[in-house]
């Protein structure tokens, strides 16, 4: 037993998180930052921050993940950041020429409180700021909200650095895609693609988090957000913002600033999310839904309703981020499965949670939810009654292997397993990737569990 | 002492003179930073014992993508992350804690201590909120501590500070001091914030200067067994110190304690009735064997497991210590044993991988050590550097007199440390110590990198990105050994990566079976039939023939 001392008995904590379903806001940061083409994140704090956030990134995507640091020692601290910034700034340009420096700050320069834009100014006006060049910066202290406030900060910094309005209306569309892997990112653009439409993604990890093997390193590869694309999302006609608490402040942002309209959905998990994600586009656009997309979506609930039996009635718990364990929840009880126990670390609101209630009302079994809660107390629930199915990250494992469930790896951070990064969970195509691997879940275990007597071939 | 360094050919160089390379890696610098990376780049010249000076442990420069962790890292993370009935409670923000849960392959085996606790699957931390930052967060590590008793009651609480914790002046030693003495069980704790000192190295320092504040000496039981030694430095990643634990029964060595890669705190406790400190990792841990030398009056000595050669050098020394002749037949016994399969395997690999070129640029040994298991193999180090090494870890420890103390390292608590008027027992006499000195055992020394590579190779402290892609762009190195950040950017170039601190899931690489396994994945990895396929054919044959070639 590797969880040996979690009991059943639940015991009231109000100040020890016991390991955690959510992580810091600069990680998120640093993840949104890596969507901007030519950019280069900037840890503004200690060495150690970026030395983690690059670490774990890493881990998860398999691919490089290029970052610098102001590396604060003790007169930093004290003295403020400046000098360093300043120095980091000159040093990043001259040395790995960027197109843009994307600088994040951390719990130690946030409470020394380090004034970002004072320190650009004296950068710029210093010339450490190349002509044709871009810094921009969001605030992100570790001690509020979580990666995934990280991942919201950045990606509002975006539209307040970049977008404006030119003037008039173009066709573009824009989608911030939230919190989601390279794969998924790709995948919205292609179904905006085959429905005809120029869309604007903001931002865009995929080509840099999933790349090719080359035999040549490329410190700024092929994909992210262009500058020019973010400047020209002041003047597109609507941005569709997936997932409220990654992407809504940037798409409010927007709308404040430039006067695009914007419509904050779910994230595009499971059948009707799609289907809300499609028919927003589709009306945005103003253009009709190809065949291809329809064929997509029959595609998949072809697979829901052949494989019904084995969605029917399983208990299932859910620990992810806000967004996405929301977009589950809904996927899950629409093909008939049971959500019971719902964690996330991230704190996202009492109106998030009531979304949960309404989304598992017909459940019919208790639905435990906890947000922000962590996996300790998932794992004492677990403990208390058991489920069929966990969906989590890797650090879910060790729950998995202690209660021997089986586990579907989902979210933010999978360090033991490649995929993630490839195949997308979004749109129809990735309803089925999804049905697949709860498919896969199940039936490898009831072969696992049979006799040699009632082991089967055929369904 | 060794000064065994051979001059590097140019064939091995690729012809390329060393002065010219560097100058290349500083080309891009703006001035007063080349200034300062020229200190740090240094190109090996052995004469005798001398080696030249390289700059080390100084700050990373802001802006350089530099491999460093923090303070913190080097406390929570490396050295006392491996014990396992600690409950670490990680007082700050969220991050901290969470990047330090199971990440650095510590493996341990907790059924071999009666209670069987092991916390090292969980992570603890105060998950501080702004208002904390605001009011202060005693209050609520306080409530965290009684909470972590609560659920668990562990015999040992420890707590490790933050960045913020330090600049909102969190007192957490006087926290500690409250609830210990409230709850009755050891809790102490780590001024580790992350911005001390220029690297993981000071927190080292830091966690070596706990322990040995309060819990090394706590239990003075002295349990049977002949031979008694401490292993210190050595983290139990990929199961190392399982290997040289085997190896130690076999011989008929006592293990002590380990610091600490499967260790536990009651283990640390009786730490100092042991006869002998061995130091592996000579960075992260000398500061507990000096200390226990002047407290307790136990020796150290510096041994390597990574070899097969520097294994049985290592037990060898361990022997020629206790001057015991039932001692010294076992372990060469031991070796005769051992070292059939050893040599079997170099026969057989070595064919693939001799004159092949590796580089090494990680922790504060491993980057030395190493050099070892390459050499057997029958390769060449080009070159290699340590991530957060001091002077005395290239040099040697001769330079320690030598070496000046900037504003960050004074900013690390220096324990005075006297000899216990109770407990201290030297173990050997000064005569005998003298003896055995004439006999060639050397104690308290370490023989730094610089001296053991060959003269014209480039030794580089804290190597940076930018220099790491122009090595790889020069020499095009069969292999290249570095950590996880690095990992992806290398094998972009097509050349294999080999992760020395997490052995990319392999392991264990530590004594004589470990070296067995080093060969294969090296060989495995040189001799890998997948770099062949970088290019797809029409990158290959770019142009267009319209014959049909299948018919």
């Amino acid at each position: 037993m590797l969880l040996k001392h979690t009991t059943d008995e639940i015991k009231a904590r109000k100040a020890l998180t016991i390991n955690p379903a959510k992580t810091c806001q600069p990680i998120g940061a640093m993840y949104a930052s890596l969507g901007i083409h030519g950019c280069l994140p900037h840890s503004h704090g200690s060495q150690g921050c970026y030395a983690y956030h690059r670490s774990t990134l890493t881990r998860h995507y398999k691919e490089p993940v290029m970052a610098a640091t102001s590396a604060f020692t003790e007169g930093a601290s004290v003295f403020g950041g400046q000098a360093n910034l300043l120095q980091a700034l000159d040093n990043i340009f001259t040395v790995y020429n960027p197109d843009v420096v994307a600088v994040h700050t951390t719990c130690l320069s946030e409470t020394i409180g380090d004034d970002i834009p004072q320190i650009f100014n004296k950068a710029i006006a210093d010339g450490k700021v190349p002509e044709g060049k871009y810094v921009l910066h969001a605030n992100t202290p570790s001690y509020v909200g979580s990666h995934i406030t990280g991942f919201a900060n950045m990606t509002k910094a975006m539209v307040d650095y970049f977008a404006v309005s030119n003037g008039h209306k173009e066709k573009t569309v824009n989608i911030i895609p939230g919190y989601v892997e390279p794969a998924d990112m790709e995948e919205i653009k292609r179904l905006g693609d085959i429905m005809g439409i120029k869309t604007i993604m903001f931002p865009d990890t995929s080509k840099v988090l999933n790349g090719p093997m080359t035999g040549r390193f490329k410190m700024y590869p092929e994909g992210g957000v262009t500058i020019k694309e973010l400047k020209l999302a002041g003047s597109s006609k609507g941005t569709i913002a997936l997932g409220n608490l990654a992407s809504g402040a940037a798409a409010k942002a927007l709308d404040v600033k430039c006067k695009v309209p914007c419509q904050i959905l779910d994230l595009p998990i499971g059948l009707q999310a799609t289907d809300m994600f499609i028919d927003t586009l589709r009306q945005i656009a103003g253009v009709n839904v190809p065949d291809a997309v329809t064929f997509e979506r029959g595609q998949m609930i072809d697979i829901i309703t052949d494989m019904h039996q084995y969605f029917y009635g399983r208990r299932v718990g859910l620990v992810g981020d806000p967004d996405q364990i929301l977009a589950l929840a809904k996927f899950l009880v629409s093909i008939d499965m049971c959500p019971v126990y719902i964690v996330s670390g991230s704190p996202a609101g009492k109106k998030f949670v009531k979304r949960l209630e309404e989304i598992t009302q017909e459940v019919p079994y208790e639905v435990k939810i906890s947000v922000p809660g962590d996996m300790f107390l998932f794992h004492q629930w677990i403990k208390q009654e058991s489920v069929d199915l966990i969906i989590g990250n890797t650090y879910a494992k060790y729950i998995a292997r202690d209660e021997d469930i089986p586990l579907i790896r989902f979210g933010f951070p999978i360090l033991d397993r490649v995929g993630h990064s490839y195949f997308p969970t979004v749109g129809y195509k990735g309803g089925i990737r999804l049905l697949e691997k709860i498919l896969d879940a199940i039936l490898d275990r009831i072969d696992r569990d049979s006799s040699d007597i009632s082991f089967e071939l055929v369904m | 002492m060794a000064a065994t360094a051979e001059k590097i050919d140019k064939f091995e160089l690729d012809g390329m003179d060393p002065e010219k390379i560097k100058e290349e890696l500083l080309s891009r610098y703006p001035t007063k930073v080349a200034r300062k990376r020229a200190k740090q780049i240094i190109i090996n010249k052995v004469e005798g014992c001398e080696v030249p000076v390289i700059q080390s442990n100084v700050r990373t420069i802001p802006g350089l993508m530099s491999q460093r962790g923090c303070c913190y890292a080097g406390c929570k993370g490396v050295v006392l992350g491996p014990t396992r009935d600690i409950v670490n409670i990680t007082h700050g923000p969220i991050g901290c804690g969470f990047y330090s849960w199971l990440t650095r392959r510590n493996q341990t085996d907790p059924s071999t201590t009666p209670d069987g606790h092991n916390f090292m699957t969980y992570c603890f931390s105060t998950d501080m909120q702004d208002q904390e930052i605001i009011f202060g967060g005693e209050k609520k590590l306080k409530q965290a501590i009684q909470e972590a008793y609560d659920n668990f009651k562990p015999k040992a609480i420890a707590v490790f500070s933050t960045c913020p914790v330090g600049l909102i002046g969190d007192d957490v030693h006087s926290v500690c001091r409250e609830m210990k003495d409230k709850l009755g069980i050891n809790i102490f704790g780590f001024s580790c914030e992350g911005y001390k000192g220029v690297s993981q190295s000071a927190g080292h320092h830091i966690a070596n200067n706990q322990i040995f504040k309060h819990v090394i000496g706590n239990d003075d039981t002295v349990k049977e067994g002949d031979f008694k030694i401490n292993l210190l430095g050595e983290y139990n990643i990929g199961g190392d110190a399982f290997e040289i634990e085997r190896i130690f029964k076999k011989c008929g060595i006592t293990q002590v304690a380990s610091f600490s890669g499967n260790s536990s705190i009651d283990a640390f406790a009786n730490s100092h009735t042991a006869d002998l400190n061995l130091i592996m990792c000579h960075r992260s841990i000398n500061y507990v064997a000096e200390m226990m030398e002047k407290k307790y009056g136990l020796p150290w000595i510096k041994v390597n497991f990574i070899g097969a050669e520097a294994t049985a050098k290592s037990l060898r020394k361990i022997a020629a210590y206790f001057e015991d002749q039932k001692l010294t037949d076992k372990v060469e016994e031991v070796i005769v044993q051992e070292m059939p399969q050893v040599l079997k395997s170099i026969a057989e690999i070595k064919p693939r991988t001799e004159g092949k070129r590796a580089m090494l640029f990680v922790g504060g040994s491993r980057a030395h050590h190493y050099q070892e298991l390459f050499k057997e193999l029958g390769m060449i180090t080009l070159s290699a550097g340590y991530e957060f090494g001091h002077r005395d870890d290239y040099e040697g420890r001769k330079v320690l007199p030598s070496i000046k103390v900037d504003a960050d390292s004074r900013n690390i608590e220096e324990l005075s440390v006297k000899a216990d008027p109770e407990k201290f027992n030297p173990r050997k006499s000064p005569e005998n110590l003298q003896k055995l000195k004439e006999k060639g055992l050397e104690f308290s020394s370490y023989e730094g990198m610089m001296p053991e590579m060959k003269n014209g190779v480039l030794v580089i402290d804290d190597i940076t990105q930018y220099e790491t892609e122009k090595l790889i762009e020069l020499f095009k190195p069969d292999i290249f050994c570095a950590g996880i950040k690095e990992k992806y950017t290398i094998q972009k170039y097509g050349i294999p990566m080999k992760q020395l601190h997490s052995y990319d899931y392999g392991g264990p690489y530590a004594g004589f079976k470990g070296a067995l396994n080093f060969y294969k994945d090296i060989d495995r990895m040189v001799n890998s039939r997948v770099w062949g396929y970088l290019k797809a054919p029409w990158q290959i044959k770019p142009e267009l023939a319209a014959t049909y070639a299948w018919e």
